[in-house]
Formats: C-alpha cells, sequence, structure tokens
C-alpha cells in the first residue's frame, strides 16, 4: 500500500465499511426491519442507537436495510450504464460513417432533456419496481458514459496497434474487446466513482419524491420521506441519510480521484 | 450574410429541431412499456369498461403518430389538453404555478451569479492558498449532498432552530413583494447552495484558463496589481466562458427547482409534475416534460449564442 495517499486510504476505509454494512445487512442491523421497537421517534439511547423513526422503528436498522437498497440499486445502475455505454461508444468509435452520426446524434438529443425530467416522465407509466428503477436510471445515466467511451475510443482507434489488429484480420469484437478495451480502462473506472455517486442522489431523489423504492422497503430517501414531518417538531432523524450520503459520496470521489490521478500520472502524467 | 448572423440562425434554427425531437422522445417515453398505457394508469383489477372508458379518453384506439400529431398541433396552438384526474385545462393550471416557479428561479439566480463569480475570482486570486481550498472543500462537499437534503439540513437549523423564517414557502396574490420574498427564502438558499459549487468550479476553471493566456503573463511582468491584471486583463476575456457557465446552470437550476418545490410545499411547475407522476396523469407529465425541456433547451441555446456574439474573431470577419 505504499504511495496510496491517506485521503484515498480514508476514502477506501469508508466505502469498504458502506458496502459491507450493505452486504452484510441482516446481520450487522440490531433489530427487524419493520420490528416495531419502541415510541414515535424517540431520541437516541443505548438501545436505539440512532433513535426511532415516524412509527417505533429502529432508526439504525432502517438505515442499514436502507443503505443495502440504495447502494444495491446504484451499483446495478452504473454496471448496466458501463456495459450499454461504453459497447456503444467503443462501437461507435470502431464502426464510424453513419452509424456513428445516427448514434451520437440520439444520444446529443436525450441529454437534451433533463435526466430527472425524462425519468419522471418514463417513470409515470412503469410500474415502479426496484428492476424498472435500474433499467431507466442505468440506461438515461449511459448516455454520459457513451460519450466518454466514444471520446476515448476515437483516439485509441487510430493507433498502430488497432491498425495492425486488424492487418492480421481480427474481427470487429477483438478489436473492441482485445485492443481498445484494455487501453479505454482507466478513465472509464475513474468515470466510474463519479458516475456511482450520481446514481446514488438519484435513486436517492427518487424515493424521496414516493417514485422510488416503495415501501415498505426501506432506502436512504424513502427514509427522509417518511420522517419528514419530524423537522418540524425539531426531530432530527430525516437528516440522519444526508450524513450518510454525503460521507459515502465524498469517500468515492476520494478514491476516484486517486485512481484518475495515478492512471494519467502513468501516461507521463497527460492531463494531470 | 454577416457570419455571426448566419451562426446565430443556425443555433436557433437547431434548437428548435431539437425541441421538436425532444417532444417526440416525451411522447414515445410514455409509449414504452409493452402493455397498455390505460391497464398501467388503472392497475390489474379495473373493470373493462373502465378500461375502454380510458383508452377512448385517452385516445388509445388511434395509432400513434396520428395522436402524436394531434398532441403537438394542440400545443402549437397553446393547448396542452385536459388533465385526467380532474378534468381541467392543463394550461390555465399550468400558467400561474409556471410563473411561481419562475419567479423562484430567478430570485435565486440573482443570488447565486454575482455570488458565484465573485467567490471564482476569489479562488483565482488566491490560488493553492487556504481560501481557495475551503472554498473547493465546501463546493465537494455540497455537490456531494442531494438538493432535498440541503433543504431539510437548512430547514431544521435555519427555521426550526433559530425561527428566522417559515418552514414552507406559501405564496398567493395577496401578498406584498416583501413577503413572497420572505417566504422564499429559504428555498432560494438552497438553490443558491446547490448551483453554487457548480458555477464557481467551472467559474474559476475558466478564468484560470485565461490566466494562462501571454497577455496576461506581461501584464504582470508589467508590475500590475494582481487585482488589475485579473479585472481588466483577464476578466473581459473570460465573460464569454463564464456567461456559458451561468447559463449552464440556470438550466440546471430549473431541474433543481423540482426537488426544492416539492421539500418547502411551494406551488410551482415541480410540485405539480411530481403530484402527477404519481397519479399516473400522462397528459399533464407529457405537457410538464416538455416545458421543462423546452427552458432547458432554450438556456442551453441562449449560451451558446452568448459564444458566440462574444468571440471577437468573428465579430470582425477578415
Amino acid at each position: 500500500m505504499r504511495g496510496v495517499p491517506v485521503s484515498a486510504l480514508i476514502g477506501f476505509f469508508f466505502t469498504a465499511a458502506y458496502f459491507l454494512g450493505a452486504i452484510f445487512a441482516p446481520l450487522v442491523a440490531p433489530y427487524g426491519l419493520a420490528e416495531v421497537v419502541g415510541d414515535v421517534w424517540e431520541p437516541a439511547s443505548r438501545t436505539h442507537l440512532l433513535g426511532t423513526d415516524s412509527i417505533g422503528r429502529d432508526l439504525l436498522t432502517r438505515m442499514i436495510y436502507g443503505g443495502r437498497t440504495t447502494i444495491f440499486i446504484a451499483t446495478m445502475a452504473t454496471l448496466l450504464s458501463f456495459v450499454t455505454g461504453s459497447v456503444l461508444g467503443f462501437l461507435a468509435a470502431v464502426l464510424g460513417g453513419w452509424m456513428d452520426q445516427v448514434m451520437s446524434r440520439l444520444v446529443d438529443l436525450l441529454m437534451s432533456i433533463p435526466t430527472l425530467i425524462f425519468a419522471l416522465v418514463v417513470l409515470s407509466v412503469m410500474p415502479v419496481t426496484i428492476p424498472v428503477l435500474i433499467v431507466v436510471m442505468g440506461l438515461l445515466d449511459s448516455t454520459r458514459v457513451y460519450r466518454l467511451a466514444r471520446a476515448v475510443a476515437v483516439d485509441i482507434n487510430v493507433m498502430d496497434f488497432v491498425e495492425a489488429a486488424r492487418l492480421r484480420g481480427e474481427g470487429r469484437g477483438w478489436v473492441i474487446f482485445r485492443e481498445i478495451l484494455p487501453n479505454a480502462l482507466s478513465p472509464l473506472v475513474a468515470e466510474m466513482g463519479l458516475r456511482f455517486i450520481f446514481a446514488v442522489l438519484f435513486v436517492s431523489t427518487l424515493s424521496f419524491l414516493g417514485l422510488g423504492v416503495q415501501p415498505p422497503a426501506a432506502d436512504w430517501g424513502g427514509i427522509v420521506k417518511e420522517n419528514k414531518d419530524g423537522i418540524v417538531y425539531g426531530i432530527p432523524a430525516a437528516l440522519v441519510p444526508a450524513f450518510a450520503i454525503a460521507t459515502l459520496a465524498i469517500s468515492v470521489n476520494l478514491v476516484a480521484d486517486w485512481v484518475l490521478n495515478r492512471t494519467t500520472s502513468l501516461k507521463g502524467g497527460r492531463g494531470g | 450574410m454577416h457570419p455571426v448572423v448566419k451562426l446565430v440562425v443556425q443555433r436557433v434554427a437547431l434548437g428548435l429541431l431539437l425541441l421538436l425531437a425532444a417532444s417526440v422522445l416525451i411522447f414515445a417515453g410514455t409509449m414504452i412499456l409493452p402493455g397498455d398505457v390505460a391497464q398501467s394508469i388503472l392497475g390489474q383489477s379495473a373493470t373493462p369498461e373502465a378500461l375502454a372508458n380510458l383508452r377512448a379518453e385517452l385516445g388509445l384506439n388511434e395509432p400513434p403518430v396520428t395522436r402524436y400529431f394531434n398532441w403537438l398541433f394542440g400545443v402549437l396552438q397553446g393547448d396542452l389538453g385536459t388533465a385526467l384526474t380532474n378534468g381541467q385545462d392543463i394550461a390555465t393550471s399550468m400558467g400561474r404555478r409556471l410563473s411561481n416557479t419562475l419567479f423562484l428561479a430567478f430570485w435565486a439566480a440573482v443570488v447565486a451569479v454575482p455570488l458565484a463569480i465573485f467567490l471564482g475570482l476569489l479562488s483565482v486570486l488566491y490560488r493553492d492558498r487556504w481560501p481557495d481550498k475551503l472554498i473547493s472543500a465546501v463546493s465537494l462537499a455540497s455537490i456531494s449532498i442531494p438538493e432535498f437534503l440541503i433543504g431539510y439540513v437548512l430547514m431544521y437549523f435555519v427555521a426550526v432552530q433559530l425561527g428566522w423564517f417559515s418552514t414552507v414557502a406559501m405564496i398567493n396574490d395577496s401578498m406584498s413583494v416583501l413577503e413572497k420574498l420572505n417566504a422564499i427564502a429559504l428555498p432560494v438558499a438552497v438553490l443558491t447552495l446547490v448551483v453554487l459549487a457548480h458555477m464557481m468550479r467551472m467559474t474559476r476553471a475558466a478564468i484560470l484558463n485565461v490566466m494562462q493566456s501571454a497577455y496576461i503573463e506581461t501584464a504582470e511582468l508589467k508590475g500590475l496589481s494582481a487585482f488589475r491584471v485579473i479585472f481588466r486583463h483577464a476578466f473581459p476575456n473570460a465573460i464569454a466562458p463564464v456567461v456559458n457557465v451561468v447559463m449552464l446552470n440556470l438550466a440546471y437550476l430549473v431541474v433543481g427547482v423540482v426537488v426544492i418545490e416539492v421539500v418547502f410545499v411551494y406551488p410551482g411547475m415541480g410540485q405539480y409534475l411530481v403530484d402527477h407522476v404519481s397519479k399516473r396523469d400522462v397528459p399533464v407529465v407529457q405537457a410538464c416534460g416538455l416545458v421543462f425541456a423546452a427552458v432547458y433547451i432554450g438556456l442551453n441555446m441562449v449560451a451558446d449564442i452568448v459564444a458566440i456574439l462574444a468571440n471577437p474573431r468573428l465579430r470582425h470577419p477578415k
């Protein structure tokens, strides 16, 4: 671990803690997800470390399970957006010509409508389930990945070793997956951190608006929605997810920054 | 034709084309469900009669292309259709709310834009020293928290703990401008925080970019003070990128408004859209989506046109 800056280590530590908490939620959580264990909005105590929520469920338990849902949806949506975005972006760069034009203009069009607005339009006719959320978020976000992947791949596509592979008689699939992909991986991985944070914020926003994860399932945006009425009476339960989202986002950012710096300096500090 | 005029006309035409395509996309976005829209609005337990009625009301018995053009021509004549839930004319109920939303966004812009430019200049002036680092750390934090949570954090500390402002931003016609401003103070503060970070970072980058030019070095070598170099030499050349930044962030503000209105129960477009998405009122959602897309595309277009007009190389063709 030599040469890893302290900020990246802190980022790693918190990111890992959140992911482990999400994976092992049933083991870590002190109570059951829907178990009513106390009065409404009890303050923090030894038995309820973060207090209780609007109907007397343990808030820490809700946060841990909520993190599980939020992180799961965000991770799947990020993976989906990366697979579709980068494959289509590479394909556009390799094919060139009118196929590239059609795909790029279509992406421009999709990006000309604000993501949240378009998601709301689509969700107004869709049944709001977790797979639908993942697909809608992933596909809308893949436009950003497509832009990046295409820009990177266009540069690589004209390199000598790609030319050599073509002259060798390799097919399109080989050129994309064996020549371009390994060389485009590092900028894409750095971008992945930012897209993941965006997905976390996005799914939280949708759930807060009541159009994301539906009760009884918990997620961070939903916890805010359930407890927002307490704010007026001075009960800060709805602010707990703010802390969780912000720390997760900042720690992922710290790791992504480090990946970006490391990979750019490997290529002689280009763009650094 | 003068090249500037030609470029501007081209950009406006592109914007209109984009808007038309966006209207197709918004219309198609409510059609992509493999099943039946009427079924998904009413749910599985709907009676066949109710389904047939709704289909007739939505015009679902006609082919999609006909429906799209009927809708489009209606919109062009100012007829946005009627809401499914209460049968009211959408354009009438939207008018008041749209002006409320623009009122909120306008004041947020009035506060955020000068502040962002000033802080951006400040962080250029103290580049890599503590004011710059502090500003970038705060902006990183505010980017990492979703808008609605910034809203509740402010509401909790400022409205509830300190009791300075009301927790809801209700406005109506009988209020004077000052009362209205007092009511929207908190939402404006949240929106400012939301766009401030982006705008400041981009302003900083735009000015730093100019600061690396040779004529700035000359000005510094002449012995001019840092303030004079920035305001007299760097700033005029940074106006185009800065205006661009401002426009892009105003477009972003329009979307941020949706969530903030729900937080502060503000009677605007965002509240209207979100309410009707959960009621599955497709005509209202389409109309709202179109209005938001139009504002967004329009602001982006203005940003590009300002960039064209501010470019001296295009103003004085060889």
